[in-house]
């Protein structure tokens, strides 16, 4: 791993996260610390039992509903700068991934630090738009660092579900999708295409969509399954989570179709292998022409690459002459990925 | 090419059967002429282009993208077709519209090994991924996509309503695009006439003996002998052998397709000479060394001769009989054996019982000449393509059983894929009190009732102690009753035995699982165990 003379002191990449040293802080970090910045709500980023949590209001109340224990710390609203102690600042800008999803800025006499989290380029009703800033260092995911991965319009997959529901009005339509983000995603823009029909939830969603609803985000009418007969769930679109898919649950439902919204679904092997009929590549990540371009127009010093496919962003990244290296974080991988 | 493109893509994602057939239905019907025809060769593995291979598709993706990023791009998506669709390069130029399907044909049949990258290329640069998947597939002849021939053939005739057996017997004679046969299919055109073309017919079958008694006034008995199935076809001066899915397997067995000198279709077991089934014929083990073979080095011919016990005849020239009754079939065969080679043919005998009580007897000692049991056949049954109810039946001897005990569970595929439905069971190295353990013997997916299925699914759930990817270990408490045809010694597996054909035969939830079988007592089991018990007898003076 390559440290420069321009690599800073006041930043280091553990196994465990992100840390600042001369503070004791962390960034996402994967074991229980005293204090934690967190960029957004999903489990390999927000942990449960830190001392103090700060993150945007939206972070912090998911990190409440999925552990339950208020944490200290408080909220950061994005544009917001707090100083966390040697002469180190954190602002927080939006990261367009989910809900609350936050860049956390850091800096340092002059220097600038950019962790991305988890970001995409898109719209997406559901969050505010990721906010290109300079830096000179920008530490970016890498989720889908493969050329292979360009993910398609929204409105096209969007499309093709509700045609998969107009071709099966016999069978229910089962979307499995991530209960953070992705699910409220989907929703969204079936509304925002015109479907204002009721959409139906597992038990594990109906929170994080009321919690969303809390937000400001719309999300029409949505009725748990379990209030309803099954008979009366033909032709409609259930949204779970992708691990309900091949489960005793689903096995209740009227013939489903499965469905997945994943940007993995690009791959019809991944498709075929987790027994999907209907594929929908919708992913809450850049694809890698939006991971590269990101990389150009930020124009980092140097860019560190986290949890993902490192390999090909470091060489594309090597064959432009732009400085690079690879984190070795533990435990990233998308929620239910690893389930 | 887009209709096609998409047809795969649906494929690729459908699971059940009907929903396949459905599809290619469709296609078949929608699309004109010739580009089905290209499609369905496509399909069913019939098109060729010998300058088009997998070498010439790496070396044209790493001249157009960065070599590395393919090489990480491939290892990931673990197809190279699919990961050269996801990743070709949107063309700079301007390029003419998509190819149909009969177009991009004739240009990769046109290409050389010197143009097939420029071909290739040229026909990518104007497909979208899904067509370039498509074209990909199709150009290196390796779609894999989940349909056989055989369900091609299938939804050919349900397209159409015609018989799948006149689809059949008329698909050996066409080439693609199979002008003649969809002019046939639809109505255009006159059946074409096969009769000089040496073609496959579809085999009768027969169904398993449950429970009734058999008149043998009205049946036939023969030995069920454990080759395989072929089907021996002469005529317009070439001799062809298909097996039992129709395809063609002349190449293995030279000797006997040059020995048979008689016009007609014949039908019969496959064996090689030996001792180990009586009657002449060796094991199946034996003929394996013959299966699957390009060429035939003279030496195995030598050390494993191939010969032909014939069943029944289907045509005597170009005169069909397969509306005569059974027994007027078999007289005419056993003219027609009279004169072929004795070494290469002879006919299956015919066995000599007064009674289906004696007839249950001869086959109870079957097991002990290795025999897979008797064949029941109508006297005056026509010979029908497929498994007929009534008319042909297979009694195999009785399975032997064992109790084992439950040890993993995996869920199965397509309607199964929510059920833990395939079962790894395992029986003890010792008595459980005296430090045995439990060592898996096989694996079944079948014999259960859906009720059973449903118990089984629910017990796997609720009993899991670990997970293996997709493999749950479960609580070893649970003992089966598995019945299998036999069991073989086996250096593969860790019991040292293997079952053949298991299947879970009842569920024993009476039984504690130390009761289950030891493996000694199924190695007793395999044919070289038995003999050693014998020799161990004592014998009687």
């Amino acid at each position: 791993m390559p440290t420069g003379p321009e690599t800073p002191r006041w930043i280091k990449a553990e196994r465990e996260g992100l840390h600042l040293p001369t503070i004791g802080w962390w960034i996402d970090p994967s074991r229980a610390v005293a204090n934690a910045l967190v960029t957004h709500g999903h489990a390999d980023h927000a942990r449960g039992g830190h001392g103090e949590v700060w993150a945007t209001a939206a972070t912090r109340d998911i990190i409440d509903l999925r552990y339950g224990t208020p944490p200290g710390g408080g909220d950061v609203a994005y544009g917001e700068c707090i100083e966390i102690g040697d002469s180190i600042t954190a602002t927080f800008l939006p990261a367009g991934h989910v809900l609350g999803s936050a860049q956390i800025l850091l800096e340092r006499q002059g220097e600038r630090i950019i962790v991305t989290g988890d970001y995409k380029r898109r719209p997406d009703p559901t969050c505010a738009p990721f906010t290109p800033a300079p830096c000179d260092i920008l530490i970016t995911e890498a989720t889908f660092a493969l050329p292979i991965f360009t993910h398609p319009p929204i409105e096209r997959e969007i499309a093709r579900l509700r045609a998969a529901r107009d071709a099966n009005p016999d069978r229910t339509i089962l979307v499995g999708a991530y209960a953070l983000g992705k699910a409220q995603r989907v929703i969204a823009e079936l509304r925002r295409a015109g479907y204002h029909e009721t959409i139906w939830l597992h038990g594990a969603m109906t929170a994080m969509c009321d919690l969303y609803q809390r937000h400001g985000v719309a999300l029409g009418t949505l009725v748990p399954v379990s209030e309803t007969p099954r008979g009366d769930l033909k032709g409609q679109i259930v949204i779970c989570p992708p691990s309900a898919l091949n489960s005793v649950w689903a096995r209740r439902l009227p013939d489903p179709v499965n469905a997945v919204a994943s940007g993995w679904m690009r791959v019809r092997q991944r498709a075929v292998q987790s027994n999907v009929e209907l594929p929908l590549i919708i992913s809450d990540h850049c694809d890698w022409n939006e991971l590269t371009a990101t990389i150009l127009e930020v124009a980092p010093q140097e860019t560190w690459i986290t949890h993902g496919r490192e390999d090909a962003l470091l060489h594309w990244c090597a064959m432009r002459q732009i400085r690079a290296r690879a984190l070795d974080l533990v435990g990233r991988e998308d929620e239910d990925e690893a389930a | 090419m887009d209709r096609f493109a998409r047809l795969l893509t649906d494929l690729i994602y459908t699971r059940a059967r009907n929903g396949k057939l459905a599809l290619l239905a469709d296609y078949l019907r929608d699309v004109p002429d010739p580009d089905r025809g290209w499609a369905l060769a496509g399909l069913t593995g019939e098109i060729d282009f010998p300058a088009i291979k997998a070498g010439i598709v790496r070396a044209l993706i790493q001249e157009r993208v960065d070599p590395v990023l393919f090489a990480l791009s491939r290892d990931f998506v673990g197809d190279t077709a699919e990961t050269v669709s996801l990743m070709w390069p949107a063309p700079t130029g301007p390029v003419r519209g998509a190819p149909g399907v009969s177009e991009a044909v004739a240009l990769l049949a046109s290409a050389s090994r010197e143009t097939a990258k420029a071909v290739l290329a040229g026909l990518l640069d104007r497909l979208d991924e899904d067509g370039r998947f498509a074209l990909l597939k199709l150009a290196t002849g390796a779609l894999r996509i989940g349909v056989s021939a055989r369900l091609a053939k299938t939804a050919f005739a349900q397209a159409f309503g015609v018989a799948l057996d006149e689809v059949e017997e008329l698909w050996h004679a066409m080439r693609p695009p199979y002008a003649e046969l969809f002019a046939w299919a639809t109505g255009a055109a006159p059946k074409p006439d096969i009769s000089m073309v040496p073609v496959f017919r579809p085999f009768m079958l027969a169904n398993p003996l449950e429970d009734e008694v058999i008149d043998l006034k009205d049946y036939a008995a023969e030995w069920k002998w454990d080759g395989i199935r072929i089907q021996i076809v002469s005529a317009g001066g070439a001799t062809r052998l298909f097996s039992r899915g129709g395809e063609d397997i002349t190449e293995s067995f030279p000797d006997v397709a040059e020995a048979f000198d008689h016009e007609g279709v014949l039908d019969g077991e496959l064996l090689v000479r030996g001792t180990h089934q009586g009657g002449g014929a060796a094991s199946f083990n034996a003929l394996q060394q013959r299966l699957g073979r390009k060429t035939v080095p003279g030496s195995l011919l030598a050390a494993y001769p191939a010969f032909v016990r014939l069943y029944d005849i289907l045509l005597d020239g170009a005169d069909d009989l397969r509306r005569l009754p059974w027994s007027a079939r078999r007289a005419r065969l056993e003219g027609i054996a009279q004169r072929l080679d004795r070494s290469a043919f002879d006919i299956s005998a015919l066995i000599e019982a007064e009674t289906f009580e004696a007839l249950a007897e001869l086959r109870a000692q079957a097991r002990e000449s290795d025999i897979e049991g008797v064949m029941l056949k109508r006297r005056d049954s026509a010979y029908e393509p497929g498994r007929k109810a009534g008319l042909w039946f297979k009694w195999k001897r009785e399975p032997l059983t064992a109790d084992c005990v439950l040890m993993y569970a995996q869920r199965g595929s397509g309607k199964r894929s929510s059920l833990y439905s395939d079962y790894t069971f395992g029986c003890w190295t010792a008595p459980e009190a005296e430090g045995g353990v439990l060592l898996p013997v096989g694996k079944a997916y079948s014999g259960f009732s859906d009720e059973e299925l449903k118990w089984l699914d629910s017990f796997v759930r609720k009993q899991t102690t670990g997970r293996f990817g997709p493999v749950r270990e479960v609580e070893k408490s649970l003992v089966l009753e598995v019945a299998f045809d036999a069991v073989n010694p086996s250096t593969r597996h860790k019991s040292g035995i293997a079952m053949r054909f298991p299947r879970i035969s009842r569920i024993r939830r009476d039984k504690p699982a130390n009761e289950a079988d030891l493996i000694e007592t199924l190695r007793r089991m395999t044919a070289a165990g038995a003999k050693a018990d014998d020799a161990s007898k004592p014998q009687p003076n």
